[in-house]
């Protein structure tokens, strides 16, 4: 368990000691909630959802369920690449909803305890901002956390779904 | 411990007297009325029969009537289960030859209280 | 030892809401009979109907007081003291009795459901009819047959320390299975018991009857009892013995703690059951077993293959594929629940609506015992009522214009259910005015949706009324036509899978045909190969396949492309553009044009080619992502790959309206997208992913 120099960042809340699947993303460390990580598969087989958003790939089969995976590169907007067989999907599962995130390649599961979060400077690309929790110091680099459930969109999803978008 | 037949037209009479003995430790067999109640009896003994007032096909009087006709349950306690103003269908019952009766509505404690004192 | 009584709620709610359906079609027995026959005794003659009616009321009375449920017990305590009334003759079965007792049935299931959901029941129209229930008159005798629960017994509370019992069981005693063992016991349990044996009453040995009692006993009590306490003991055999109970006074006022039964309200959550018969479950168990038999010889080949074994293997294989279909046949059965389930509703809806309106209805009933699935026919089952409902309201004319138009005076609505060709179809049919053509037509002129000086197929004046808000009643009458129209109807069996027609002659009468798949879990399907990708088509939408070449469509105006099918001009919808698929064939020779039709409507589908037929198992794209415009679910190939199941009517709907629109509509991600943060919104200046 690495002990981190933490920068908070958006909200007050109190993370507590919390575990944080890392991945690396064009270069870069990104670490999510392992509470929310369901299991990381290898790249598979998607099939393209019809006019869909290009961060969209389609979706997969997961055990018999239809699970959207999301183009991590494309959502903040970096370079896209062609995935390959150590191109990794992490399948997360927030309140029942499950996504699929592509990523670079998975790394390592962290602690971070609360006071090592601390409020990042402002800084270029402005997109990704919305999902980033925090940022952290990790064996020397910074690891952007990222706030899952901004990220999949649920909020808006779920209004999408009420609003008779769908019906 | 005891084997006891419990009959009554309305299942979720029979699962909550069947789960109640049970618990007890008691085997319980189930018919909806009194013509399956003497088919389930057929090649079986039981130590006590609960048995419901209004049933379809044949009601608990002619139950206990019948019952007590058999050889083997000329002396088993058979208890009716009447509601409070059934005075009349209690006298019936004892004419008949039951043993008594319990009242409705009865929770499952009072059930197993005067199971237990029943049985020997 | 605490039991929770929640566990058995379900079923007593199942089996009370089924009891008030038996008694609501037995007091509509009942009224038959005595109109038939006002002087006869109908309840005497006809004892079974009402016992049965009784035996309900007195069952939901019973289970309800059980079970807790307060409002329910004492709301069919009222009803069961009416029904006694009925039951002796005091009360007579005329309309105005078995309208009220009907009503009181209405009251007892709202209250039931009530409780089932944990929620407070309306009580002001419970109040009202129990009142009325109440005020029944009487006929002669006055009835204390059935008296309020009593208050329990406030005895003497006088507790004594010593009692003095004689107890002399009659002879008979144990012919009522009763022991005097078990209740010298039970005296021993409420203090300390002395007994003494009086053995006066034996016979010499040989005449001893081991059935017969002849012993009596006397016996001392001591503790803190009071007298009550000590006839309950006796409570089941005071008439069969001699008992005398003195107290030997000491003083004490110690009042007798009541023991209350345990109300135990609690909130029942409605989980959603199924009750399956047992012949169903037994061929399940069947399947299963047959099953495993394949899968162990498949197992035993595999432990020692060689490539002699092929031809088994082969056998193995296509007995797992007979094994498999079965094992879906007998689940999706068990989900299947005959019709009657619905159909059992609407004798009654007939009745009360048809005396509403002072209009004379037969309803007949057939093919009640057609299976289809649980959750499709709990959904069908309010749009079969507004079908029937209209049938009442607009289709069937009032006694006296039936008269006029010499037909019989009682219109007939007809209930029929029947399975087809892998679906079921339930046709709703009246001999009644039929769809008046011209006031349909001039209401569509006005609505500027009919040009008046075309002619027009009745078929296509006929699915007008399939129209949002097209109502063509003068008065919209409380019964039907109150803003749920058609249109709803007809979107709600879509929703299902499924589709609805009319048929109809003025003078004669309307048929509405509705047809259902029989579950909503698997689909008949064709898969199409479009760009990279298979999709699914439903085999129900399909109505032929054909080639064409690039002449014979035709953009008349700039508008949508279009083609002729034998008399018709349909609209060409390319999946290419409407999903952006990269790769497509150059011409439209290449391809084929699958001919399909949802809502009365029909387009021509372009794609590469038709893979072929298949069974496939309906998958939820909303699950984890949301509803996409053309696409209805998914599925999971035999390869293991998802492919996207088309939503024939989305498809339709997109080919008739104007092209550019339509290109906008589909293709903008932002209307099926999740919120973009950093994605460009201009889908044409991004490589879209397909």
């Amino acid at each position: 368990m690495e002990s981190a120099r933490a920068i908070d960042y958006q909200n007050d809340y109190a993370l507590g000691d919390d575990q944080y699947l890392t991945f690396s993303l064009a270069g870069e460390e990104y670490g999510i909630p392992i509470l929310k990580v369901q299991e990381i598969r290898s790249w598979d087989r998607v099939t393209p959802i019809p006019n869909s958003p290009p961060y969209i790939r389609g979706v997969l089969n997961l055990r018999g369920l239809i699970v959207p995976v999301m183009d991590l590169r494309l959502r903040f907007n970096l370079k896209e690449i062609e995935y390959n067989a150590l191109t990794a999907i992490v399948v997360i599962n927030v309140g029942g909803r499950m996504a699929g995130l592509a990523v670079d390649s998975v790394s390592d599961v962290i602690g971070v305890s609360a006071h090592q979060h601390c409020a990042a400077p402002e800084y270029e690309g402005q997109k990704e901002r919305e999902f980033i929790m925090g940022l952290v110091q990790a064996e020397g680099k910074l690891l952007v956390l990222l706030d899952v459930e901004r990220l999949v969109g649920l909020e808006v999803l779920e209004n999408a779904t009420n609003s008779g978008l769908s019906r | 411990m005891a084997t006891i037949l419990t009959v009554d037209d309305t299942a979720s009479m029979r699962q909550m007297i069947s789960f109640t003995l049970n618990s007890a430790g008691h085997e319980v067999l189930q018919a909806s009325d009194g013509n399956e109640a003497l088919k389930v009896l057929q090649g079986k003994k039981v130590d006590l029969v609960i048995c419901d007032v209004n049933m379809p096909n044949m009601d608990g009087i002619t139950l206990v009537k019948s019952l007590r006709e058999l050889v083997e349950y000329k002396f088993t306690p058979i208890l009716m289960l009447t509601t409070e103003s059934q005075e009349s269908k209690r006298q019936q019952g004892k004419s008949v030859g039951a043993t008594g009766w319990i009242v409705k509505p009865f929770n499952p404690e009072q059930l197993l209280t005067i199971v237990k004192k029943v049985l020997k | 030892m605490a039991i929770d009584m929640r566990q058995f709620h379900d079923t007593f709610f199942e089996e009370s809401l089924e009891g008030l359906a038996h008694m609501e079609t037995e007091l509509m027995h009942l009224e038959k009979v005595f109109a038939s026959n006002p002087d006869d005794d109908s309840v005497a003659s006809n004892p079974e109907i009402m016992n049965t009616i009784f035996r309900a009321a007195h069952s939901i009375k019973g289970g309800s007081s059980t079970f807790g449920f307060g409002d329910v017990a004492e709301f069919s305590h009222v009803l069961e003291s009416r029904l006694d009334a009925l039951r002796d003759g005091r009360c007579r079965p005329d309309r105005h009795v078995v309208n009220l007792i009907l009503k009181a049935v209405d009251c007892l299931r709202g209250l039931i459901v009530a409780a089932r959901h944990g929620k407070p029941a309306d009580m002001s129209a419970v109040q009202l009819v129990r009142s009325q229930l109440e005020a029944l008159q009487e006929d002669e005798l006055a009835s204390s047959r059935t008296r309020d629960l009593p208050a329990p017994s406030a005895g003497s509370t006088a507790a004594y320390a010593r009692w003095r019992i004689y107890f002399r069981p009659q002879p008979q005693f144990f012919h009522t299975g009763n022991d005097p063992l078990r209740i010298l016991r039970e005296l021993d349990g409420l203090g300390v018991l002395k007994v003494q044996t009086d053995l006066s009453g034996l016979p010499a040995w040989e005449e001893v009857d081991a059935e017969t009692c002849y012993l009596a006993w006397t016996m001392e009590l001591s503790g803190e009892v009071t007298r009550d306490a000590i006839l309950e003991v006796f409570d089941w055999v005071i008439e069969d013995c001699k008992l005398d109970i003195e107290p030997l006074p000491v003083a004490s006022d110690k009042p007798q703690p009541l023991v209350a039964p345990d109300a135990v309200h609690s909130v029942d959550n409605h989980s959603g059951s199924i009750r399956v018969s047992t012949p169903k479950v037994d061929a399940l168990i069947n399947t299963v077993g047959e099953l495993v038999i394949t899968q162990s010889m498949l197992s035993q080949l595999a432990d020692n293959f060689t490539l002699e074994c092929l031809p088994k293997l082969f056998i193995g294989i296509s007995q797992l594929e007979r094994n498999t279909r079965e094992l879906q046949d007998s689940v999706m059965r068990i989900r299947m629940l005959p019709l009657s389930f619905t159909f059992n509703r609407f004798p009654r809806l007939v009745r009360d609506i048809s005396h509403k309106l002072g209009k004379n209805v037969d309803l007949r009933i057939s093919g009640e015992q057609t299976e289809l699935d649980k959750t499709i026919i709990e959904r069908i089952s309010d749009v079969l009522m507004h079908l029937v409902r209209n049938c009442l309201d607009h289709g069937i004319e009032s006694p006296a214009e039936r008269a006029a138009a010499g037909k019989p005076e009682r219109g007939i609505i007809e209930l029929k259910a029947y399975q087809k060709s892998g679906n079921v179809v339930i046709e709703i049919s009246d001999d009644g005015r039929g769809i008046q053509r011209e006031r349909v037509f001039a209401k569509a002129v006005e609505r500027g949706l009919m040009s008046a000086d075309a002619k027009y197929t009745s078929k296509e004046i006929h699915d007008l009324i399939f129209l949002p808000g097209f109502s063509t009643a003068e008065t919209v009458s409380d019964v039907s036509g109150r803003g749920v129209g058609m249109d709803v109807v007809r979107s709600n069996i879509a929703e299902l899978g499924g589709g609805v027609e009319l048929d109809s002659e003025e003078g004669r009468g309307t048929c509405f045909t509705v047809r259902l798949p029989l579950t909503l879990a698997i689909l008949e399907g064709l898969s199409v190969q479009a760009g990279d990708h298979v999709y699914i088509l439903p085999l129900v939408s399909i109505i032929e396949s054909i080639r064409l070449t690039d002449d014979q469509i035709s953009r008349p105006a700039g508008g949508n492309e279009i083609f002729a099918l034998r008399q018709e001009y349909l609209p060409l919808v390319r999946l290419h553009d409407l999903f952006h698929l990269k790769s497509r064939p150059t011409s439209l020779g290449q391809g084929i044009i699958v001919v399909i039709e949802a809502d009365g409507k029909k387009a021509g589908l372009y794609v590469d080619d038709l893979l072929g037929q298949q069974q496939v198992v309906i998958k939820s794209l909303e699950t984890h992502y949301h509803r996409v415009e053309g696409i209805s679910a998914a599925t999971i190939l035999g390869d293991g790959t998802v492919a996207m199941i088309l939503d024939a009517s989305g498809l339709v709907r997109m080919a008739h309206v104007p092209s550019a629109v339509a290109a906008d509509a589909a293709g903008s991600p932002d209307s099926n997208a999740l919120m973009i943060a950093g994605a460009p919104a201009n889908p044409t200046g991004h490589e879209l992913r397909n």
